[in-house]
């Protein structure tokens, strides 16, 4: 019944794929690559050890992987091929022809842009795996490769777990499973419900890239696994002084014991890390030492007392980001105040939103250069207020609302763009009350309807009809 | 081979009609009713005839506690199920009551076992609701998957290599795969009288290919099926009961 990897040798057909190629034996399992098949991409075929003399675990994590993988889509995951069955277990799928996070680590501390790039790409890869319904529960370097083209693709779901389907790993074991550095301090509590504990892994990741330090080390043992729920991290620029305040603060907020003080979604954290000048820096962007004990022992206590966990789908449908596009240069008063009744309605059902002002300016491309002038930073420090005080009334905490100005040629186009890079979940814009306007500029918020990868919301004021 | 499974009809004709309008969409190739085709609703006749249809074009039907009670008194049955049943009895002609009473118990079908009640005495009419109703299910029965109803609320139960029961309740429309690494009790939750606040009636399909089981949930016209209960005179909790789904 178990495949023996002594047995397996290249040339060997295993329904129909051809093994060319050992690439790697692990703990639990052997990849192969291998030919023969139907797929335009190259394939790998991953055969499990399965021992039937009481090794649950490798056999319990080949039935999640082989049930989690093929519902997965999209660039950052490997596409699933075929699976073998009881009696003949492997798993075959896209071989992802690319970097393993492995090897950014034999050159730590890495250049601080590239820790922000590495960040916003996993995070991306970790917002579309929590948006189809899986926590990843083991991130780690191992299970990270970056494709050619700077996707991160996320390997490796023997730990997952799936929202709407049974935890395999669940009830079957009594200890936590997951690895020592980056498992989050809620499942060493036996929490796996939770997106955020991928968030405390990323931010494990982060630290270690910017300081080659793990935060907090590599235990072996669940004893020190459980460590992290009282013992608090060196802050990084202690160990890195090119780390900035807003970089820590980005850092130990996914590092906090109590998931409610981490990031709600990856979405909001590759957005702050694609936008550091909004990032609210708190005491933790200053901090040169760990917190005491005692401080550290009364976040777990709280922790144990009160567990905030939450489930994947009401943690991101609580936790959306929203942009609203408004063009304030356009003097009629209504519609910016029809948008802004429509935002606050929308914020009313989501406390954990994130809202992204965004003032759009159409302008002719003979004025771009005309902006980098002292008299363009004064018109473009002189919208932000705009934006901040169309704002005021909707009485967003500070650190949940983010101001920005978008100039472009072709606004719709660039709201598009700036909705797919920032995962935004709903936008909302306004549309021309005006038919002439309309037919000469063409319809903005037509083209984004049609367009965005989001929901959109078209504001029309009633006053200007 | 897609397998639709539906369980505790109760004589509710709209639910039926829903849910096998659903099937067919789904494309469901067979059709096994797991028991309890009327009580508490108004249109046993229409049920039991259409039920017998599907048999007759190989289906497989079991029998439930309500269809015995109809040919065979049931004193374990409470006041309202029984005045129900009462009325039942007067509407079905001898014909339908004999098909009722030529129902099987259970059916095993290699290493699957449908079922009306816990495998445990299927007789008894023991009811799976809990873990350890289902290790008594799974202690009775070699079968891998076994499928009941008599609940009438969806729940997979799996049981580990280690012999822990471990409760699952479906999503709708997931499909869920039976891995046959373990064991898996599978109770269908009600067409005709859904209890876990849902109104929407509940069946399944077991994909015997992909080996996957997915739970579904259809809305259908409950204020419909509801008047006709309190039009026929039967107790008014069995209609208020429907358009709350306890």
């Amino acid at each position: 019944m178990a495949a023996d990897i002594q047995r397996l040798s290249p040339g060997d057909v295993i329904e129909g794929f051809r093994l060319d190629e050992l690439l790697r034996t692990g703990g639990m399992s052997s990849i192969w690559r291998v030919s023969q098949t139907d797929a335009d991409y190259p394939v790998i075929l991953k055969i499990p050890f399965l021992r039937y003399d009481g090794d649950q675990l490798s056999i319990v994590s080949f039935e999640t992987e082989k049930i989690i993988l093929p519902r997965l889509h999209g660039p950052h995951f490997p596409h699933f091929v075929a699976a073998g069955s009881y009696n003949n277990p492997f798993i075959a799928m896209e071989f992802i022809a690319g970097t393993p996070l492995e090897t950014w680590l034999e050159q730590l501390p890495l250049e601080i842009d590239e820790v922000i790039r590495l960040g916003v790409k996993i995070a991306t890869a970790l917002q579309k795996l929590h948006e189809q319904h899986v926590i990843h529960l083991d991130l780690k370097p191992d299970n990270v490769i970056l494709r050619p083209n700077g996707d991160a693709v996320l390997i490796d779901y023997g730990f997952a777990r799936h929202d709407r389907l049974p935890d395999l790993l669940a009830e079957e074991f009594d200890d936590p499973v997951g690895t020592g550095p980056y498992i989050s301090p809620e499942q060493v509590l036996g929490v796996r419900s939770d997106p955020r504990s991928d968030l405390f892994a990323l931010g494990v990741i982060l630290y270690f890239l910017a300081t080659g330090k793990q935060p907090f080390g590599d235990p072996m043992r669940i004893a020190g696994w459980r460590r992290r729920l009282y013992v608090d991290p060196v802050p990084p620029r202690r160990l890195n002084d090119k780390i900035s305040p807003w970089l820590q603060e980005i850092i130990l907020r996914l590092i906090e014991v109590d998931p409610n003080d981490r990031y709600p979604t990856a979405a909001q954290l590759a957005f702050d890390l694609q936008h550091p000048q909004q990032v609210l820096l708190t005491a933790r962007a200053e901090k040169m030492t760990a917190s005491g004990f005692m401080k550290t022992l009364s976040r777990w206590l709280k922790l144990r007392r009160n567990p905030p966990f939450a489930g994947l789908k009401r943690q991101l449908a609580s936790a959306p980001i929203i942009a609203v596009a408004l063009d304030l240069a356009d003097r009629s008063p209504q519609l910016p105040e029809a948008i802004r009744t429509a935002t606050q309605g929308i914020l009313a059902t989501v406390p954990n939103a994130r809202l992204a002002c965004l003032y759009v300016f159409k302008i002719s491309r003979v004025q771009i250069d005309e902006m980098q002038d002292e008299t363009g930073r004064n018109i473009f420090l002189r919208r932000l207020a705009e934006l901040e005080h169309w704002s005021q009334p909707l009485a967003v905490d500070k650190e949940k609302v983010t101001y920005q100005v978008l100039e472009s040629v072709d606004p719709a186009a660039a709201l598009i763009h700036y909705a797919r890079e920032n995962m935004i979940d709903h936008l909302i814009v306004g549309a021309r009350a005006s038919s002439t306007v309309r037919r000469y500029l063409g319809s903005v918020s037509a083209k984004i309807v049609a367009e965005a990868p989001c929901t959109v919301t078209v504001v029309r004021s009633k006053a200007q009809v | 081979m897609r397998i639709a499974l539906l369980s505790d009809i109760h004589a509710n004709r709209e639910a039926l009609e829903a849910c096998l309008g659903h099937a067919a969409e789904m494309g469901a190739e067979r059709y096994i009713f797991l028991g309890d085709y009327v009580g508490y609703g108004a249109d046993p006749e229409w049920v039991t005839d259409k039920i017998a249809d599907y048999v007759a074009k190989g289906a497989i039907a079991l029998l439930g506690n309500h269809d015995a009670a109809v040919f065979r008194p049931d004193a374990h049955m409470n006041d309202i199920a029984t005045a129900a049943i009462e009325w039942t009895r007067t509407r079905l002609n001898a014909k339908q009551q004999a098909f009722l009473q030529s129902l099987p118990l259970q059916k095993q079908e290699d290493d699957v076992l449908f079922v009306h009640a816990s495998a445990d005495s299927p007789e008894a009419w023991h009811y799976v609701t809990d873990s350890a109703a289902a290790r008594r299910t799974f202690e009775a029965s070699k079968a891998r998957l076994i499928f009941c109803g008599h609940v009438h609320v969806p729940c997979i139960y799996r049981i580990t290599t280690t012999a822990k029961v471990i409760e699952f309740t479906p999503a709708d429309s997931t499909p869920v795969e039976l891995s046959p690494i373990w064991r898996w009790l599978n109770v269908i939750g009600a067409v005709g009288q859904p209890r876990d606040r849902l109104p929407a009636a509940a069946y399944a399909i077991f994909d015997t290919a992909r080996n996957r089981v997915a739970h579904y949930r259809v809305p259908y016209d409950t204020a419909g099926a509801a008047a006709k209960i309190r039009a026929a005179g039967l107790p008014d909790v069995l209609s208020a009961r429907l358009l709350q789904g306890y």
